[in-house]
C-alpha cells in the first residue's frame, strides 16, 4: 500500500462547463429552439444597429455652423451644436448664463452630497436643499435683487426650464403629499374623505387637462385684474397633480411602519405631531425614497407637457427649432438629441433608485 | 424622583382642547369652513370675471353649431353638427385609440416581459434593452418621433410603400382594404356566437368530468378549433359572401378601402410601445414573485408542464400582476390625451381644445372633460377590482 504524501494538483474544471464556448453553449445554443431564437436575435440586432451606427456616427457631420455643412448622408449634428445653447438655456440672456450655471452646479453638489451614502451631515444638507436652495435659486434665476438684472420667465426655456419645473413640482408636492397621506389615514371622517376625494380626483384626470385648467381657469379664479405668470400656473397645476401621486407613495410607506412604533411613542406621552414627525415619518420617508425617486422620474418626463400650454421646455424648444425655416428637415436629429438627454437623466435616476432599493432592503431583512 | 401631578384620572375634567373627540370635531369644522370660504371666494371671483368678459355660463352651447370639421369620426359628423356631437366624436376617438392601445400594449408587454426571463442570454438582453430605452423617454417625445420623424417623412401617395399592392403606406396614412359584406354574411357572426357558447359549455363539462373522474380533454384546443373553425366553415359553405374594397391610386390620392390617419397611427404606436415597457416589468416581477418551490412541487405531482403553468404559476402571478396592470391601463387611457399635440381628434383635442377656444366656455368644457376621464378611471378600476377579487379567490 502506498501513501500519497504530496497534494494532488487541482485539475481544471471540465472544458465543457467553463470558458467562453461553454458559456455560449449554455446561454445561447442550449437547444434547437434556443439556437433559433439566438439567430433571430442576432439578425434583429444587425437590422437595427448597422443603419443606426452608420447614420449616427459613420456618415454623420459634426463640424460646421449652418445647414450647408451637412452632407445629408447621415445625421447632421451641426444642427444640435448650432442650437445647443438654446436647447439648454432657452432664451435666457446670453450674458447671464453664468447664473443658471451657478444655480445648477450648486444643486448638483447638494444632490450629490445627499446621494452618496458616506458623506456626513445629511440632515442639514437636506434642510438646505429643501429650504435655503429654492430661495437662492429664485434670486439667482429670476433676479431683480442684489444687482442682478431681472430675467422674465418667458425667456426661460430648454433643459433649464425642464429641471426647474421638475424640481419645483417635487419640492412643492412633497409637503402637500405628506399632509394628504396623513389625512388619508386619519380617524377623523371628514378630513379623511376630503383627502381621499382630493387624491382620487387628481389621480383620475390626465395631467394635460390639469394644465389646461391651470392655464385657462386659474385666471378666472383670481380677483379681477390680478394676473398670474404662466410659469406659476404650470407650477400650481403640476404641484397639485404630483402631490396626489406623492401622497399615495407616502401612504405606502406609512403602512409599512409597524403599528407598535406609534403605540410605543404614544405610551411615552408624545403628541400626534411629535409621533409623526419624530418616529413614523422619518422611517416611512426613508423606506419610500425609491418610490419618491420613481415619482420624480415620471414628473421629469411629464414636464414635456407644458409645451402644450406654450412654455418651451427641452422638448418644446427642440420642436420650435425644427420649424425654423433655416433648419427644416432635421427632426430626427432634434428628437434623438432630446431623447438622449431625457434618457440619460431618467436612466441614471432609475438606476440610483434600484441601488437604493437593494441597499435599504438589506437594512430591513431579518 | 420628582413628583409628577396625576394625569387626568379623577381630577377636574380636562379643558375641551385637550379632549380628543372635541378637538377632532373643532378641527373638522374648521376644515369645512376653510374649504367653503375658499370655494365661495373662487366662485365669486369667477362670476366677476365671467361678467366682465360677457360670458354666460351653462351648457346651452352644446346645441350650437360647431362649424369645424374633424378628420376622423366614428359616427356621422359634419361642420354643421353641434358642439354636443363634437364631444361624442372626441370621446369615441379617445376610446378607440385607448382600446386598441391597451390590446397592443398587453401583447407586446407580455411578450417582452416573458422574453426578459428567457434562459437565452441574448433574448433577455434585447428585452431589457427595449424596456430601458422606451421607459426612460417621455411619451410626448415618442409621439412626436413617430409622427414628425417617421410618418410625416413618408413618400407621397404616388410613391407609397405597398404590401402586395393591397395595403399602402404614405404621408397621408395607411390604406387597407375594406370588407364589404353581402347578404348571407349574418350567418358568420351567428356561427361565431354558437362556437363561443359551445366552448363555454365544453369547458364547464370538462371541469366537472375532471373533478369526477380525473380525466380531462384538451378543452382549450378544442374551443380554439371551434371558435376559429366554425365561422370559417360557414364562410366557405355560404360561398364567401365578402368582397374587398381595395384602395386604388386615382389622381393624387387613394380611393376606396379604409384610411387610417397618420395621427392615429403615431399615437397608437407610441402609446402601445411606451406602456408595453412598463407592462413588461410588471409581468416579469409577477412571474418572479412565484417561489420556485411551487413549480417544483407541481412537477413532483407529475403535472405536465402546460398544466403547471396554467394551474399553478399563472393564476398566482396574475394576482401580483393585475393591480399594477390596472394602473397602466388607466395611464394609457389618460395619456391618450397627448393626442392634442399632434392633432389626433380625441376628446381633449376637439373639445378642450377647439370647442373651448371657439366658445370660451372654459369651466363647462374642462369640467366635462375631467368628468369623462374620472368616470373612465373609476369604471376601469372597479372592473379590475372585481376581476382581481375573482382571481384572488383561486387562492382559497
Amino acid at each position: 500500500m502506498t501513501i500519497q504524501h504530496k497534494m494532488i494538483e487541482a485539475r481544471p474544471a471540465p472544458r465543457s462547463t467553463v470558458g467562453p464556448i461553454a458559456w455560449l453553449r449554455a446561454n445561447l445554443f442550449s437547444g434547437p429552439v434556443n439556437t433559433v431564437f439566438t439567430l433571430i436575435g442576432i439578425y434583429l440586432l444587425y437590422l437595427l444597429l448597422t443603419p443606426t451606427i452608420q447614420w449616427a456616427f459613420i456618415n454623420a457631420d459634426w463640424i460646421g455652423t449652418s445647414r450647408d455643412d451637412c452632407s445629408r448622408e447621415g445625421a447632421c449634428w451641426v444642427f444640435v451644436s448650432a442650437r445647443f445653447t438654446q436647447f439648454i438655456y432657452g432664451l435666457y440672456p446670453r450674458s447671464e448664463l453664468w447664473r443658471v450655471d451657478v444655480t445648477f452646479i450648486t444643486f448638483a453638489a447638494l444632490i450629490a452630497w445627499l446621494a452618496i451614502p458616506r458623506l456626513p451631515f445629511k440632515r442639514w444638507v437636506a434642510l438646505a436643499t429643501l429650504v435655503a436652495f429654492p430661495i437662492f435659486a429664485y434670486f439667482m434665476l429670476y433676479g431683480g435683487h442684489f444687482g442682478l438684472p431681472q430675467v422674465p420667465t418667458h425667456r426661460w426655456g430648454g433643459l433649464m426650464l425642464t429641471l426647474v419645473l421638475a424640481v419645483v413640482g417635487m419640492v412643492g408636492a412633497l409637503p402637500i403629499g405628506i399632509l394628504l397621506a396623513l389625512g388619508r389615514r386619519s380617524q377623523m371622517p371628514i378630513v379623511k374623505s376630503f383627502c381621499v376625494v382630493f387624491i382620487e380626483f387628481w389621480r383620475g384626470v390626465p395631467l394635460i387637462t390639469v394644465l389646461f385648467m391651470a392655464s385657462v381657469m386659474l385666471p378666472l379664479f383670481m380677483p379681477t385684474g390680478v394676473s398670474v405668470d404662466r410659469l406659476i400656473r404650470a407650477f400650481i397645476g403640476i404641484t397639485l397633480f404630483q402631490s396626489a401621486y406623492m401622497a399615495e407613495v407616502i401612504r405606502g410607506g406609512l403602512q409599512a411602519i409597524p403599528r407598535g412604533q406609534e403605540e410605543a411613542a404614544a405610551a411615552l406621552g408624545m403628541s400626534y405631531w411629535m409621533r409623526m414627525g419624530l418616529i413614523v415619518l422619518p422611517q416611512a420617508l426613508k423606506m419610500m425614497i425609491p418610490g419618491i425617486v420613481n415619482t420624480f422620474i415620471s414628473l421629469f418626463k411629464d414636464t414635456t407637457l407644458v409645451m402644450i400650454i406654450g412654455l418651451f421646455d427641452l422638448l418644446g424648444i427642440v420642436q420650435a427649432a425644427l420649424s425654423d425655416s433655416r433648419w427644416l428637415g432635421f427632426s430626427l436629429e432634434g428628437y434623438v438629441f432630446a431623447a438622449f438627454m431625457f434618457w440619460v437623466f431618467c436612466f441614471s435616476m432609475s438606476r440610483y433608485s434600484q441601488y437604493l432599493e437593494r441597499k435599504l432592503h438589506t437594512g430591513h431583512k431579518r | 424622583m420628582s413628583v409628577r401631578p396625576k394625569a387626568h384620572s379623577l381630577g377636574p375634567k380636562p379643558p375641551f382642547w385637550r379632549d380628543r373627540a372635541k378637538r377632532a370635531l373643532i378641527f373638522q369644522a374648521l376644515l369645512i369652513a376653510a374649504v367653503v370660504v375658499f370655494l365661495l371666494y373662487i366662485i365669486g371671483n369667477t362670476q366677476d370675471n365671467l361678467a366682465a368678459r360677457g360670458i354666460t355660463t351653462g351648457f346651452g352651447f352644446l346645441t350650437n353649431t360647431a362649424g369645424f370639421g374633424i378628420v376622423q369620426s366614428l359616427i356621422d359628423y359634419s361642420s354643421q353638427s353641434t358642439y354636443g356631437r363634437t364631444f361624442v366624436v372626441g370621446l369615441l376617438n379617445t376610446l378607440l385609440v385607448s382600446a386598441l392601445g391597451i390590446i397592443a400594449a398587453t401583447i407586446i408587454g407580455f411578450t417582452v416581459g416573458i422574453a426578459r426571463l428567457s434562459p437565452n442570454w441574448l433574448i433577455a438582453r434585447l428585452a431589457s434593452g427595449y424596456i430601458e430605452i422606451f421607459r426612460n423617454i417621455p411619451l410626448l417625445l415618442q409621439i412626436f418621433f413617430w409622427y414628425f420623424a417617421v410618418l410625416r417623412a413618408m413618400p407621397s401617395a404616388r410613391d407609397s410603400y405597398s404590401l402586395g399592392e393591397v395595403i399602402f403606406l404614405n404621408v397621408r396614412g395607411l390604406y387597407v382594404p375594406e370588407p364589404l359584406f353581402e347578404s348571407g354574411f349574418g350567418l358568420i357572426p351567428l356561427a361565431f356566437g354558437v362556437a363561443i357558447v359551445a366552448s363555454i359549455a365544453l369547458t364547464i363539462w370538462n371541469k366537472r368530468r375532471h373533478e369526477a373522474t380525473g380525466q380531462r380533454l384538451p378543452a382549450g384546443w378544442i374551443s380554439l378549433g371551434l371558435i376559429v373553425g366554425l365561422p370559417l366553415l360557414v364562410l366557405f359553405v355560404t360561398g364567401v359572401p365578402v368582397t374587398w374594397d381595395v384602395p386604388e391610386l386615382r389622381g393624387f390620392n387613394f380611393r376606396g378601402g379604409i384610411t387610417i390617419i397618420p395621427e392615429f397611427l403615431a399615437l397608437w404606436l407610441a402609446l402601445s410601445i411606451y406602456t408595453a415597457s412598463f407592462i413588461a416589468e410588471i409581468v416579469r416581477s409577477g412571474i418572479q414573485a412565484i417561489p420556485h418551490g411551487q413549480t417544483e412541487a407541481a412537477q413532483a405531482l407529475s403535472l405536465p408542464q402546460n398544466l403547471v403553468l396554467r394551474l399553478v404559476v399563472v393564476p398566482q402571478a396574475l394576482r401580483v400582476i393585475i393591480p399594477p396592470l390596472t394602473s397602466q391601463y388607466l395611464n394609457l387611457i389618460k395619456n391618450s390625451s397627448l393626442a392634442t399635440a399632434i392633432g389626433y381628434p380625441d376628446l381633449v383635442s376637439v373639445f378642450a381644445g377647439t370647442t373651448l377656444n371657439q366658445t370660451g366656455q372654459a369651466i363647462e368644457v374642462i369640467a366635462m372633460t375631467m368628468a369623462v376621464y374620472l368616470t373612465i378611471s373609476l369604471l376601469v378600476s372597479m372592473f379590475m377590482n372585481w376581476f382581481n377579487a375573482r382571481v384572488a379567490l383561486v387562492e382559497r
